[in-house]
């Protein structure tokens, strides 16, 4: 253990990133603003063109937006129980680890309810929630749940950050431009270390991270309501709040799995983000699969099971290797034991297949909103009775993907901006590990 | 039938349409206004008519046939009709997808063609059991889980059990559409169509013109109609008596020939709601498709290629 729990870092080892100049990354930013730029283009001309230019219509009403707008904030919500944990339960080795959860989280619940807006249709009359707002409604729920939880997982992120930047802002080991300079000494809000401002900061930390476990998996679960709250066959289950959670956990440990490997590799990080860290990690995407794995199973097993006429009908469309056949498999076999398996047989469990893992969970985690949303949307009571194919079937059309994919660029765009700004990895560990150090001492 | 994007030329006319304020309109709305009937053909007979005001025109004979009553405006189309209980009996056994009340609904509500707030479905409960014509308007639930998801009140549930939207407050969330089990409502997706033809018509929930882009509407039960003591146009088109529309707490509803008891046809003929176990309480009763008057292939007989294309698929799991 005494390895990995280093009191200070070299901040040398983290020049590069945080100072990298080089093709690739020109290349990769160039890219990622393609994408971003494309976008926009997208969104305007569903503006110009309204709502009709989607492939969402009278049955399918909610599309890939939807699917995106859950799959954001669930692993927004899962990075946010994470770090609240990793706080709370006083892990010792959590340092290297909890920027990337908490960094996950804050992007994450930025660009999720972005698309929520996409789905409305007119956009004009958004401010008519706060004016006209009704308690009753499931959507209001989650709004003033998600704006207390955005603020609070900013403050939250802010709040480690402190120290970090005061650290930066008092070094001169990485001969940082001077309007670095200027920004963290802004940014660090005159923080010196002393044993007062170490206290506060502690014990803010502890109530905030009390706060946000309970807000993230209210949030989770009222984002499940959504769908569970209707009287439609394949969502209304009492099951979706805590399936929602795990789902949320599932997708989540994946992501920071994977940025944990990306930024290793890229900028040699082996000494912090170690390979006991990815098999812990490991471990508990192990324990969350399982956890998973069950309520998928219960949710699904039940259903075929007592094949209700509506149940069945949606059962028979998702398993319908037509249709979601193939998906259903994907996400519910491939998209869970794959994982499993590499994480637990010892001989597969190499840091890129454990990266290649993840990327299959976040894949199968994407499918899987995807699959219990608009196969059961188009399984209405009264059958379909419609000529037009676009009214029976739902198709994302090229403005839906193409602002899907900029929302993944825009992702990729954040992490990489914060990232050359901030060190990935929590430097000034003295802050966390002094309660593990004292417990330690204690025992 | 007629032709909505005409403009009044008529200046009278459009006086008259102006001076139709809501209190008036029980007096006097039943026998003239004009906010829908948008005909240009003069027959040059002319009529006297009393203005809401008092004063007495002469108007063409033309511009008053097929008027509509004039509607509520949105504040008070949030209180319902006081004393009312409006419900609706559809009798399968007689329906034979005429699609008429398709047409007229429609007409009076001037939809294009793809949009329909009533909508026949060709309906199979079982194997064994037969196939039936089921037309499907909104079932104006008692408890509807449309109004209680809706995040800004913009659909409601008034006191004489209808159901309306106003597409003013509406933001296009589309949760209610999701929240609808019996696919009721109907999205405006595109953006031109709407909003131009009815520009000069006072929006009305209760009449649900204009339409608005990016709202959400459906069947609204026509209170205005109701208002003027007129039946819906879905009710009067049908040539067979299909639907029936009425007062539960007169106990009586009309389908346009006869006038019954809602309890005693309730009871004689066996009525249900659809799909009851969701615990919506609709205010739509079905009668079972018993002794039915048509075979269910005289449904497709003279309809469009692409009416019989809709029921394709359907009518080969059937």
């Amino acid at each position: 253990m005494k390895k990995n729990v280093r009191d200070f870092y070299n901040l040398l080892s983290f020049a590069r990133q945080l100072d990298s100049k080089g093709l690739f990354g020109f290349v990769w930013m160039f890219v990622i603003i393609c994408c971003i730029i494309v976008g926009f283009v997208a969104l305007f001309s569903q503006i110009i063109e309204g709502h009709a230019i989607t492939g969402m219509r009278d049955n399918v009403v909610w599309g890939i937006y939807i699917v995106n707008f859950v799959f954001f904030m669930g692993i927004s919500y899962a990075g946010a129980i994470f770090s609240g944990l990793l706080v709370l339960l006083k892990i010792p080795w959590r340092a290297p680890i909890i920027r990337i959860t908490q960094l996950v989280s804050v992007i994450c619940g930025l660009i999720g309810p972005l698309y929520i807006f996409l789905c409305i249709g007119r956009l004009d009359r958004v401010y008519f929630l706060f004016i006209y707002g009704r308690v009753p409604s499931p959507i209001i729920w989650d709004i003033f749940a998600m704006i207390t939880y955005l603020i609070g997982n900013i403050a939250f992120l802010f709040l480690l950050l402190v120290p970090d930047l005061a650290h930066l802002r008092d070094t001169n080991e990485l001969r940082l431009a001077p309007w670095r300079k200027k920004l963290y000494t802004f940014l660090a809000l005159n923080y010196k270390g002393s044993p007062k401002q170490q206290k506060d900061l502690t014990s803010a930390l502890k109530i905030l991270a009390t706060i946000l476990i309970p807000i993230s998996v209210l949030l989770t679960t009222i984002l499940s309501w959504i769908f569970g709250m209707t009287t439609r066959p394949g969502w209304n289950s009492t099951i979706f709040g805590p399936y929602f959670v795990f789902a949320a956990l599932y997708a989540g440990v994946a992501l920071v799995l994977v940025i944990m490997w990306v930024f290793r590799k890229r900028y040699d990080l082996q000494d912090y983000i170690t390979d006991l860290h990815f098999n812990y990690i490991g471990i508990v995407m192990i324990i969350i699969a399982c956890i998973y794995a069950y309520f998928s199973f219960n949710e699904y097993f039940s259903m075929w099971y007592s094949f209700q006429k509506w149940d069945a009908r949606v059962m028979a469309r998702i398993t319908d290797f037509d249709r979601y056949g193939w998906l259903f498999v994907f996400t519910n076999f491939i998209g869970i034991i794959v994982p499993i398996l590499i994480v637990s047989i010892k001989k597969l469990r190499s840091i890129r297949n454990i990266g290649i893992a993840s990327i299959i969970i976040i894949l199968g985690m994407w499918v899987k909103r995807y699959i219990s949303i608009i196969p059961t949307l188009e399984t209405p009571l009264f059958p379909i009775q419609d000529s037009r194919i676009e009214y029976v079937h739902y198709t994302a059309s090229w403005v839906e993907w193409v602002l899907t994919f900029s929302g993944l660029a825009l992702f990729l765009f954040l992490i990489t901006v914060i990232t050359k700004i901030i060190p990935i990895v929590q430097l000034t560990e003295s802050l966390l590990n002094k309660e593990a150090r004292e417990q330690k001492a204690n025992s | 039938m007629r032709d909505k994007k005409e403009k009044t030329e008529n200046s009278r006319r459009k006086f008259i349409q102006q001076g139709m304020a809501l209190g008036a309109s029980a007096v006097a709305g039943s026998f003239l206004l004009s906010s829908c009937n948008k005909k240009d053909e003069k027959s040059g007979e002319k009529v006297n008519v009393l203005s809401p005001d008092g004063h007495v025109l002469e108007i063409d004979k033309e511009s008053i046939h097929n008027c509509r009553p004039a509607a509520a405006d949105r504040k008070e189309a949030r209180k319902g009709i006081p004393g009312r209980k409006f419900v609706m009996v559809i009798d399968l056994a007689k329906c034979k997808n005429a699609r008429k009340c398709v047409e007229d609904c429609q007409d009076m509500h001037h939809l294009p063609l793809h949009m329909e707030y009533m909508k026949v479905y060709l309906m199979k409960d079982a194997k064994n059991t037969p196939p039936y014509w089921m037309p499907k308007p909104c079932f104006h639930c008692d408890n509807p889980p449309c109004v209680s998801l809706c995040p800004v009140g913009a659909t409601y549930k008034r006191s004489d059990g209808i159901v309306l939207i106003d597409t003013h407050k509406c933001i296009g969330c589309k949760f209610c559409m999701t929240a609808c089990p019996y696919s009721a409502r109907v999205f405006n997706w595109e953006k031109e169509e709407q909003d131009e033809q009815d520009k000069e018509i006072a929006y009305s929930p209760e009449t649900s013109i204009p339409r608005v882009h990016g709202t959400v509407s459906k069947c609204d039960f026509c209170p205005e109609m109701a208002r003027a003591g007129k039946l819906p146009s879905c009710v009067t088109a049908c040539p067979n008596g299909v639907i029936y529309y009425g007062d539960a707490n007169e106990d009586a509803v009309s389908n346009g020939e006869e006038i019954v008891r809602l309890s005693s046809l309730l009871v004689d003929k066996g009525g249900y709601h659809y799909a009851e176990e969701l615990g919506t309480e609709p205010s739509v009763y079905y009668l079972p498709p018993v002794d039915r008057i048509f075979p269910v292939d005289k449904g497709l007989d003279n309809m469009s290629e692409e009416i019989r294309n809709r029921y394709r698929n359907f009518a080969k799991e059937v």
